[in-house]
C-alpha cells in the first residue's frame, strides 16, 4: 500500500497557486525528505496531506483514502512554528495527551499518562512530564512535541522543521530516534527541512518542491545542480557547493 | 448570615446573582487566555444599545438586546476574520458604535432615565421571577455546551494544532461568542454594564495565577466568581452598599490574596535558593581550607 499518493495536486491560496501539478508516489516505510526554499509550499503540502487544506484539482490519497477519512491515529504531526499559548496553564503530560484524544483532557486518566509518560521515554524527556509548558526551552518544547506525534504510535509522521531550537547532540539523537521508529514501527516519515545534509543523510528519498515538484528521488539524484539551481535560484550558493563537494550530487 | 435569606428578594438575588458567576467565570477562563478581556466591555456596551433600543421600542429591553448583543458578537468575529484589523480594534469600533446608538435610541424617547440607568448599574435586588427562568435557561445552554470545554481549551492553547487536528476552530469562535453575548445580556440585570467585565476577568485571572493547569484554573475561577458573589451580596446587605460594586471589590480582594501569594512563593524560592548557594559555596571553601589527602 502506497503511504502516500498525489496526481497533478494543485492548491490555491487566495490569488496565488501554492502547489502546482504535483504527482508523487510514497511507499510504506520510506523516510522522505522534502527541500526547497522559504515560501515554496511544504508546510502546505503536509497540510494537505492532514486534510487540513482540499486541493483545488488533482487528487490526494493517504493510505489509500481521502486524508480527512483517515484514522486520525494513523498520522503525527510535529508542527513547524509553534503558534502556542505560553502562557496557557499547561503540563507537558497534558500537551503529550492531545495527541492520543486531540482535544484537551479535564482530568488525566492513569492510561493516558502511562501512555504519554512511554512517548516522552521515548523520546528522552520523562523529566519534563510535569513542568509547565511555558517553563520549557524550545528544544524541550520540541520533543514534547514530537513525543505528542508518537503517543498513537502512527503510521505516517509527518514533521514540519522539528529540528528547529534543538542543539546539534540533541539534533543526532532526534534523527536516531526517527530512524529507531521507522525501522521498529515500519512507519512512513515526511520531514520538511532546510538541512541538506540531515536530507542527504537519513532520507530514503528526496523531494525538492518550489510549488511545482522540481525533483523526486534518491539524495544524490533529487539533490542534482540543475534541481537545486531551479528550486533555490542559483548553483553556486556556499551550502550547494558544499554539499556537491561532501556528497558529490 | 442565614436571616437574610428569609427575605424573597435576597433570595432571588442571590440566585440569579450565582448563575451569572457562575456563567461569567466559566467562559471567562476562555476570555482571560484567549486575551479578549475587552469583548466582555464591547458587549456590555453592545447590550446597551439592545437594551435602549428595547425602552425606545416599548418592549421587554432584554429580549431585544439578546439578538442585538448576538449579532454585534457575530459581526465582530465576522469583520476579524476578513480584515487585518486585531481583535481589540474592531471590539473598540462595534463598542462605540453600539453605544451611541444606544444614547441616540434613548434620546428618541421621552422619560427614558430610570430604566436606562438600572441596566447601567444593574439592580440586583430587583430581580423579577422571569429574570430567573432567563438565567436558568443560559445556565441550562452553557452546561449543555459543557461537552465543548476541551475543544475550546485546545484551541485556545494552540489554534494552528487544533486546526490540524480538525477542530472546528472558527465554528466554535463563533459559538463561544454568542454564549458569551448571552451570557452578557443576562448579567446586565445583574450587575450592570458598567461591571460585566469584571465578573468575566477577574475571578478568571485570579485563578490563573495560581495553577499549572486550565481545569484547575476552570474551576477555581467559578469557585471565586460563586464565593465572591455570595459574600459580596452579604455584605452589601449588611453595609447598606450597593450589590453589583461590593461583589467586584471582593473579586479584587481575592485577586490581590492570589497576587500576595505568587510573590510569597517566589520570595520564599529564592530564598531557598540562596541559602542552597550559600552552602555550597561554605562547603566549596571548606574544602579549599581543608583539603584531603
Amino acid at each position: 500500500m502506497h503511504a502516500v499518493h498525489t496526481h497533478n495536486l494543485s492548491l490555491f491560496l487566495g490569488e496565488s497557486e501554492a502547489l502546482a501539478n504535483i504527482s508523487c508516489c510514497i511507499q510504506e516505510g520510506e523516510f522522505v525528505a522534502v527541500l526547497g526554499p522559504n515560501g515554496a509550499g511544504k508546510s502546505t503540502f503536509l497540510k494537505v496531506l492532514l486534510g487540513v487544506l482540499e486541493p483545488s484539482a488533482g487528487t490526494v490519497r493517504v493510505f489509500d483514502q481521502a486524508p480527512r477519512q483517515v484514522d486520525p491515529g494513523w498520522i503525527g504531526y510535529v508542527p513547524q512554528a509553534k503558534t502556542l499559548d505560553r502562557n496557557f496553564p499547561a503540563l507537558a503530560t497534558e500537551l503529550v495527551i492531545t495527541g492520543l484524544h486531540r482535544t484537551w483532557v479535564r482530568r488525566i486518566r492513569a492510561t493516558d499518562r502511562n501512555a504519554a509518560l512511554e512517548a516522552l521515554e521515548m523520546v528522552g524527556a520523562a523529566h519534563l512530564a510535569d513542568r509547565p509548558v511555558g517553563a520549557l526551552s524550545g528544544g524541550e518544547l520540541q520533543r514534547i512535541y514530537l513525543a505528542r506525534s508518537l503517543v498513537r504510535k502512527p503510521r505516517l509522521i509527518l514533521l514540519d522543521e522539528p529540528a528547529t531550537g534543538i542543539d546539534t547532540v540533541g539534533e543526532v539523537d532526534f534523527y536516531r530516534l526517527l530512524e529507531r521508529y521507522r525501522t521498529d514501527q515500519k512507519a512512513t516519515i515526511i520531514l520538511v527541512t532546510h538541512d541538506w545534509e540531515v536530507a542527504s543523510h537519513h532520507a530514503c528519498r528526496v523531494m525538492v518542491l518550489n510549488h511545482r515538484l522540481i525533483g523526486f528521488g534518491k539524495p544524490g539524484e533529487a539533490m542534482c545542480e540543475e534541481c537545486l539551481e531551479s528550486a533555490y535560484g542559483s548553483k553556486h550558493h556556499p551550502s550547494i557547493v558544499d554539499l556537491r563537494g561532501r556528497h558529490h550530487v | 448570615m442565614f436571616e437574610v435569606l428569609a427575605l424573597p428578594f435576597m433570595q432571588r438575588a442571590l440566585i440569579a446573582g450565582l448563575m451569572v458567576a457562575f456563567l461569567a467565570s466559566y467562559y471567562g477562563v476562555f476570555v482571560v487566555q484567549r486575551g479578549l478581556g475587552f469583548l466582555g466591555n464591547g458587549l456590555a456596551h453592545a447590550a446597551f444599545g439592545g437594551v435602549a433600543l428595547g425602552l425606545l421600542l416599548g418592549r421587554e429591553p432584554l429580549m431585544i438586546a439578546v439578538p442585538f448583543t448576538v449579532a454585534v458578537s457575530i459581526a465582530i468575529i465576522w469583520v476579524r476574520q476578513r480584515t487585518i484589523l486585531a481583535s481589540d480594534t474592531v471590539i473598540g469600533v462595534f463598542f462605540a458604535v453600539s453605544m451611541a446608538a444606544g444614547i441616540i435610541f434613548l434620546s428618541l424617547k421621552k422619560n427614558y432615565s430610570a430604566d436606562a440607568f438600572s441596566y447601567l448599574f444593574g439592580s440586583i435586588l430587583a430581580i423579577t421571577a422571569t429574570d430567573l427562568w432567563v438565567a436558568g435557561g443560559v445556565v441550562v445552554l452553557a452546561l449543555l455546551a459543557q461537552p465543548l470545554w476541551g475543544r475550546w481549551a485546545y484551541a485556545t492553547f494552540d489554534r494552528e494544532l487544533a486546526l490540524t487536528d480538525r477542530v472546528p476552530v472558527l465554528f466554535d469562535e463563533y459559538l463561544l461568542s454568542v454564549l458569551l453575548a448571552v451570557t452578557v445580556v443576562v448579567a446586565v440585570k445583574v450587575v450592570g454594564i458598567v461591571l460585566i467585565s469584571a465578573f468575566l476577568v477577574i475571578p478568571a485571572a485570579a485563578a490563573r495565577m495560581v495553577v499549572r493547569r486550565f481545569a484547575t484554573m476552570t474551576w477555581l475561577s467559578i469557585l471565586f466568581g460563586m464565593a465572591s458573589t455570595a459574600f459580596g451580596l452579604w455584605g452589601s446587605y449588611l453595609l447598606d452598599l450597593p450589590s453589583g460594586a461590593t461583589i467586584v471589590l471582593l473579586q479584587a480582594a481575592i485577586f490581590l490574596a492570589c497576587l500576595l501569594s505568587v510573590f510569597a512563593v517566589n520570595f520564599a524560592r529564592r530564598t531557598q535558593q540562596g541559602e542552597a548557594r550559600q552552602r555550597s559555596a561554605a562547603k566549596a571553601r571548606g574544602k579549599e581550607d581543608h583539603p584531603a589527602g
